[in-house]
């Protein structure tokens, strides 16, 4: 059972590592959004390892089912001028990779001089245990403020994203509700004297 | 259940963050790209976050991934929707045509 685990852990966090590195290197944009679909697949897989069920469905629903999709239409809809874009692509990459190589050397040392002490392997998660249960509970409970600032977040999202994008243009024919209703039955109706002459 | 040590997460979760910053570097000019580079970094900070709330048997952890996914969903939305304002506008999503403000 350990060893799966630990197979696992590693299959998916090189799928991840691999997966990461074609987003910021393929040449289209829709290759890097569909690369970024599998990360977060092989990091919702890994989620489940460390049993934070909830959090990796919610990975899968929201990212590859919303934000994901959201990146695809966006990209599919700009007509892109890719070749201008990647002018100068490997220009910026002695650059990118030192500050990388700096990054990673200062958090592995900090890792090996071990500043948290022995973490020990925590205790296997009981049989009957309910990740989204604990989570709810925790949520509605001592969360219940931040949850609903959250939601607050979540609606001036909506409201931002719709004020943005929304444009009128006056040559498309839309109703104007407003002067429908004001309408008077004598500028529509027209009494037409229908008898004719009289012999 | 649990066989990698805590180590083994945070490196995994440093080269994620990494990458992601490689990523910011390579496409400078790309804003889609770079959206999609900080949504590494962000994922990178949750596994951190999970891995720890699991080893230190601590579910707050997982309270905050599930805000931080909440906040990067508004900004993907949004950031998406000022890129589709801007290519309308300039016909372009260069970083280099982003200068109307002169900053």
């Amino acid at each position: 059972m350990e060893l799966t685990t630990t197979i696992l852990f590693y299959v998916f966090a090189a799928i991840l590592l691999g997966s990461a590195l074609l987003v910021i290197t393929s040449r289209n944009p829709v290759y890097s959004a569909l690369y970024l679909v599998l990360a977060f697949f092989s990091a919702a897989a890994l989620f489940l390892l460390l049993g934070a069920e909830f959090l990796a469905w919610i990975l899968v629903l929201v990212y590859v089912g919303a934000v994901m999709v959201l990146f695809l239409f966006v990209v599919m809809m700009l007509d892109i001028n890719l070749a201008r874009l990647k002018e100068g692509f490997l220009h910026y990459l002695p650059l990118g990779l030192a500050v990388a190589l700096v990054g990673v050397l200062e958090m592995v040392a900090i890792l090996w001089t071990n500043p948290l002490g022995k973490v020990p392997a925590p205790s296997p998660l009981p049989a009957q245990v309910d990740n989204t249960r604990a989570l709810g509970q925790l949520l509605y409970t001592h969360y219940l403020y931040p949850f609903e600032i959250a939601a607050v977040i979540l609606l001036v999202a909506i409201i931002a994203a719709i004020a943005l994008t929304l444009r009128r243009r006056p040559d498309t024919k839309t109703q104007n509700i407003a002067k429908q209703l004001d309408v008077r039955p004598k500028e529509r109706v027209r009494m037409v004297d229908l008898r004719g002459p009289r012999p | 259940m649990i066989p990698p040590l805590l180590g083994q997460w945070l490196i995994l979760a440093a080269l994620l963050f990494s990458i992601g910053v490689v990523g910011i570097f390579l496409n400078r000019k790309n804003v889609i790209i770079l959206l999609m580079a900080i949504e590494i970094l962000l994922l990178a900070v949750n596994i951190n976050f999970v891995a720890f709330s699991r080893y230190l048997g601590n579910l707050d952890g997982q309270i905050f991934v599930f805000f931080v996914l909440t906040v990067a969903a508004a900004e993907a939305a949004i950031g998406l929707a000022i890129l589709v304002v801007f290519f309308r506008n300039r016909r372009s999503i260069n970083v280099e045509d982003i200068d109307e403000l002169r900053g």
